[in-house]
């Protein structure tokens, strides 16, 4: 897949769609999309009496639809949208529907290197997922929590095989939920599954799950492991040896843990979304030391910084050697950067955005519904009405910034190429 | 008979004092330190503004609307407790033995006055005794433990009065009273008498929750 | 004990069947339930439960405060301390050393005769919060696998599905689309946003909504549309922020729910969460699940419509076109109104909204639950009788307003719609009951 080498890294702005035009040409224009490398704009339009269609840079699709939901730019730059005709549903891509259509298609998910596409669905109440529209070999009572590898190759989610009569409490706890891994269910069904997780290369697949309604823990392509706690979160695969740890909850507080052995001294009052370093050499969690106090915590050693409200959106730069991530204190938004929290306080603020090189970072981040990029923490000059996340060019060199301007400069969404040495702070 | 007087009035009375005293100071710091272990919620939530805000609300008569609903029930707790309080505090025989033993003092109650609050007190227990055997909610709740409480609260009373006003037998009287004085300071910390030491804690605990989370009134 | 023979009650309690109960109870022994409750009164019985427990004079006072109590002819194992006293104090006096028959009769008062309401709080001297005690009742039960199974169900929905009802992902995304559909029919540019990135408002509704009443979703989405709001729904799970695990003592589970809600919209990039009219997940959203996971307050500001309607009054982003012409009283949710102080909000809206407005007496804070809160009417068609003979008071209450003339009953919560309308039917009152969103929907200018 293009990672952005073949993409326009030429500094300067271009207009790419007049979306406020667009509101004239039909009676609704909304959700608008743009792909990765700017340079399409899509909005889902509304062509006639019950009749519905999408417009990519001022041209609308030649296919007409009864109803289109989930408008999307997938990482290769193709445009997909869920659509439906006679009361059934399907994938749209780039206009050209599939072959195959369902009673409903949902929660499309993709491989982040590969743009492969693969999307829940069901037909005749039965469930199972659709990938590039080949479903499942089987399908299941219920489906949800449906995953993908970065690759696109392989799919999960968690099932329910089986069924049980309405309001049986005693059947429903003998477990009749499990993770499916390209549609071939586990073997060992539990009370429930939640969180499916696969490894990086998709051979693997585990999940938090509750083997009574009491015990929680992870179990790993089908297997548990062989303790059990008050409560798990989501597991995550070490990338350099395919381990799995999860964060669990044991009696003097929330650790991380793997083979359901505490991994880490420090005991936290809650402890989530831990990730690992691409290279597999460090671990990071958002946590909470005390009651109320959110941070991140790396190796079990809490940042020095707290937040208030919450922290999320917490991600490892390419080398792993930095984390960045989104806290909110008394109301505001802040962008933070190994525990130093950038200058100026948000309205909102997206997840970082790390260059290749991991020097620089930037965010999405908007004030007064005026949508900014600040890079490395300094607000670039320009505000937007609306904006999407920055892309860093391959070298680190350039920042490509996808904005609407506000009406008052014409309304025009437009694309731009900085130079990221001109507006990192 | 000399010296159980001696015992009850020194060495008694410093063991009580001691006990009551330890006793409210470690149920106390254990409330805590279990509080801080199980319960660490609740000092995030204390707010000193709004547990006052309650605790008045609750201490002032016919603040809350449950006192305007039982006004003979206010009216008779109001003077019970009060009596119960100021009259061994300020009673003129306290105030000029403790001027006597350790010097100092402090201003006592008139005997008429301290005497029709000493009857006050006792006539509360009868009050409460009654209620708690004729309305069928309050038997139901009843335990042994709480008619038990009912006679202590009303022995030094009853046996101050007795002994005050000389009636035969005031000898013994004046020890019964001593000792069952010191046997209520005791159970003070031990029994569910400790409600007088906790009820700015739970009174406040449930202000701060209803006026700093859920900005609502609770009386 | 053996007066008990001689008290006035109409429905015998422990005579009810219930799968949940019974067959839990059946699987127990003494000595399970005397480990269970040992280390629970370890691990989780604290300071709060020491104080409350050791302070309670048995004076009885908080015995007025109970609808339960009031319906059944002053009982006094209906009185809040009473219900303590059968429960908690035993458990606690004989060191969880009891029966599963009394283990039985502990599940049916804790889940079925005490509504958690806050009442007799605002009634006790100490302000002893029996709630808390009947919660740690159910949280033993839940532990010991004894809960009605109606309510048990509604929990494992909510841990299979994230929503109360077993409706599935596409199911609830389905009915969003639909009302949509629907709603168009009036409003041609009506939109109901689906994942909308970045909206300011996180719209989340419980789920008997999708399942039983689609319509308020319209409504919802019509007012909205009047006020030019920007607001989205989710369509993953973190739609419901309803959570029946709260009421059966499986406070893991509030957790995880209220996690996937929370997260729902800080992923989606929402300034806020906008609550459908109910009360109790307001408490799990606001008061409960926040707690259980660590954050001292709501991570987003988190708004029950009741608040929302009265800022889009106040700041004119809807207009009233015409007063509602009914007289209308109004019912104060527990969970909203001891649980938040909504309740000069409410009247505030009313006020407004419509023509004539008489008050039940009692009223605010002190006015007296529906019956069906704190999951008692999650436990389901067995409690049914005993749920309504248990709210007399309230029927006597809804009585008096309609003798001053009042027809339509409002109450912005769906619990108490459940309860009132099962007062309504037994008791014959003849009243209409409606959510707040009913009457904006019908007197609001529609743009």
């Amino acid at each position: 897949m293009d990672r952005g080498n073949n993409w326009d890294w030429e500094p300067g702005k271009r207009e790419i769609g007049d979306l406020a035009a667009w509101s004239g040409r039909y009676d609704m224009v909304y959700a608008p999309c743009v792909s990765p490398d700017g340079e399409n704009i899509a909005a889902i339009v509304k062509t006639g009496d019950d009749e519905w269609s999408v417009c990519v840079n001022g041209r609308t699709w030649d296919a007409r639809f009864e109803k289109i939901w989930n408008l999307m730019f997938l990482p290769d730059n193709r445009l997909i949208a869920m659509v439906s005709d006679s009361a059934v549903w399907t994938v749209a891509i780039d206009g050209k529907t599939w072959d195959n259509w369902y009673e409903f298609v949902w929660s499309p998910v993709f491989g982040a290197e590969s743009g492969r596409i693969t999307v829940a669905a069901q037909a005749g109440l039965r469930y199972f997922a659709v990938t590039e529209d080949t479903p499942w070999a089987n399908d299941f009572n219920a489906l949800t929590s449906l995953t993908t590898t970065r690759d696109g190759q392989t799919s999960a989610a968690v099932v329910q095989h089986g069924s049980f009569p309405e309001a049986d409490i005693d059947k429903f706890q003998e477990g009749y939920f499990t993770a499916a891994l390209n549609g071939s269910a586990w073997d060992s069904c539990y009370v429930n599954a939640w969180e499916p997780e696969l490894s990086e290369d998709g051979r693997h697949l585990a999940a938090a799950v509750r083997t009574s309604i009491y015990n929680y823990t992870i179990a790993i392509d089908g297997r548990t492991w062989d303790k059990t706690f008050s409560c798990v979160w989501e597991p995550k695969f070490n990338p350099k040896d395919n381990s799995v740890t999860a964060p669990v909850k044991v009696p003097d507080g929330w650790t991380i843990a793997r083979n359901a052995d505490p991994i880490w001294q420090g005991r936290y009052v809650q402890l989530w979304h831990h990730m690992y370093s691409p290279d597999g050499s460090r671990v990071a969690a958002i946590g909470a030391p005390e009651y109320g106090k959110w941070t991140i915590v790396e190796n079990d050693r809490p940042w020095r910084i707290r937040f208030k409200d919450l922290v999320t959106d917490a991600v490892y730069s390419p080398a792993g050697d930095r984390i960045a991530c989104v806290g909110k204190s008394d109301g505001k938004w802040h962008v933070a950067l190994n525990d130093f929290i950038w200058d100026t306080p948000w309205d909102m603020a997206w997840q970082p955005v790390f260059s290749p090189d991991g020097r620089h970072a930037a965010a999405l981040v908007e004030k007064d519904g005026k949508y900014t990029i600040a890079v490395n923490g300094r607000p670039a000059d320009i505000t937007f009405a609306a904006a999407w996340q920055p892309v860093f060019s391959p070298d680190g060199g350039r920042l490509l910034i996808k904005g609407v301007l506000p009406q008052s400069m014409g309304g025009q969404y437009c694309r731009y190429v900085l130079k990221t040495e001109n507006v990192a702070g | 008979m000399h010296a159980i007087y001696e015992l009850a009035g020194g060495f008694l009375v410093w063991a009580a004092l001691v006990i009551f005293a330890g006793g409210t100071v470690i149920r106390m710091a254990w409330l805590a330190a279990t509080a801080r272990k199980k319960d660490a919620a609740v000092f995030h939530y204390f707010s000193f503004y709004y547990a006052l805000r309650s605790i008045l609300h609750w201490i002032v008569p016919f603040a809350s609307r449950n006192m305007r609903l039982h006004p003979v029930m206010t009216a008779v707790t109001f003077i019970f407790h009060l009596c119960l309080i100021i009259t061994p505090i300020f009673a003129a025989a306290h105030v000029i033995l403790i001027a006597e033993s350790w010097g100092g003092g402090w201003w006592y109650l008139p005997d008429a006055a301290a005497d029709i609050m000493t009857l006050t007190v006792i006539l509360g227990c009868v009050f409460f005794l009654i209620r708690r055997i004729s309305k069928k909610d309050v038997r139901y709740l009843s335990t042994a433990g709480d008619y038990i409480l009912l006679v202590i609260v009303a022995a030094p009373f009853l046996s101050g009065y007795w002994s005050y006003h000389q009636w035969s037998g005031f000898e013994i009287a004046g020890i019964v009273h001593m000792l069952s004085g010191e046997l209520l300071l005791i159970c003070i910390p031990f029994t569910r008498l400790f409600h007088m030491i906790l009820f700015p804690f739970t009174r406040g605990y449930a202000g701060s929750e209803f006026g700093g989370m859920r900005s609502a009134r609770d009386w | 004990m053996k007066k008990q023979n001689n008290l006035n009650n109409t429905q015998n309690p422990g005579q009810i069947h219930d799968i949940g109960i019974k067959r839990g109870a059946g699987r127990l022994s003494r000595e399970k339930i005397a480990s269970v409750l040992e280390k629970l009164i370890e691990t989780e019985g604290g300071a709060r439960l020491s104080a409350y427990i050791n302070t309670c004079v048995h004076c009885g006072l908080c015995s007025d405060a109970c609808h339960h109590y009031l319906s059944r002819g002053c009982d006094p194992r209906f009185s809040p301390a009473g219900k303590v006293k059968q429960t908690v104090s035993t458990i606690l006096a004989k060191k969880g050393k009891v029966s599963p028959e009394f283990i039985k009769r502990t599940c049916e008062i804790a889940f079925t005769e005490c509504n958690l309401c806050r009442r007799c709080q605002l009634y006790c001297p100490f302000g002893i919060d029996i709630s808390y005690l009947m919660l740690f009742i159910r949280r033993a039960c839940h532990l010991l696998g004894v809960v009605p199974q109606y309510i048990q169900d509604t929990a494992h929905s909510h841990s299979a599905t994230m929503n109360q009802m077993w409706v599935r992902d596409d199911e609830w995304i389905d009915t969003l689309q639909w009302q949509e559909e629907e709603a168009r029919d009036e409003i041609p540019d009506l939109r109901i946003p689906i994942d909308k990135q970045g909206a300011d408002i996180f719209y989340s509704v419980i789920g008997p909504e999708p399942k039983f009443r689609p319509q308020l979703i319209y409504q919802m989405a019509v007012i909205m549309h009047a006020a030019g709001a920007d607001w989205t729904l989710p369509s993953a799970p973190g739609w419901d922020n309803s959570d029946m695990c709260m009421y059966t003592g499986d406070v893991e589970m509030t957790a995880r729910l209220k996690k996937v809600h929370f997260e729902a919209a800080i992923g989606l990039k929402n300034k806020r969460i906008v609550m459908g009219e109910c009360g109790h997940a307001f408490r799990s959203v606001y008061d409960v699940g926040n707690r259980l996971l660590g954050w001292k307050m709501p991570p987003l500001p988190t708004v029950h419509a009741i608040s929302f309607y009265s800022e889009l009054l106040e700041e004119g982003r809807i207009e009233i076109d015409h007063k509602f012409e009914r007289p209308v009283t109004f019912h104060d949710p527990c969970n909203i109104v001891r649980g938040r102080g909504l309740h000069e909000t409410a009247r505030y809206i009313i006020n407004r909204v419509c023509k004539t407005f008489i008050e039940l007496e009692p009223n605010r804070e002190h006015n007296f639950c529906c019956g069906a809160g704190g999951g008692v009417i999650n436990c389901g068609p067995p409690f049914k009788t005993k749920r309504v003979e248990s709210n007399k008071v309230k029927a006597d209450q809804l009585a008096a307003a309609r003798e001053k003339g009042a027809e339509v009953v409002i109450a912005p919560c769906h619990n108490c719609h459940g309860g009132l309308e099962e007062i309504i039917e037994h008791y014959e009152l003849g009243m209409e009951l409606m959510f707040l969103s009913d009457i904006l929907y019908e007197c609001i200018k529609k743009k």
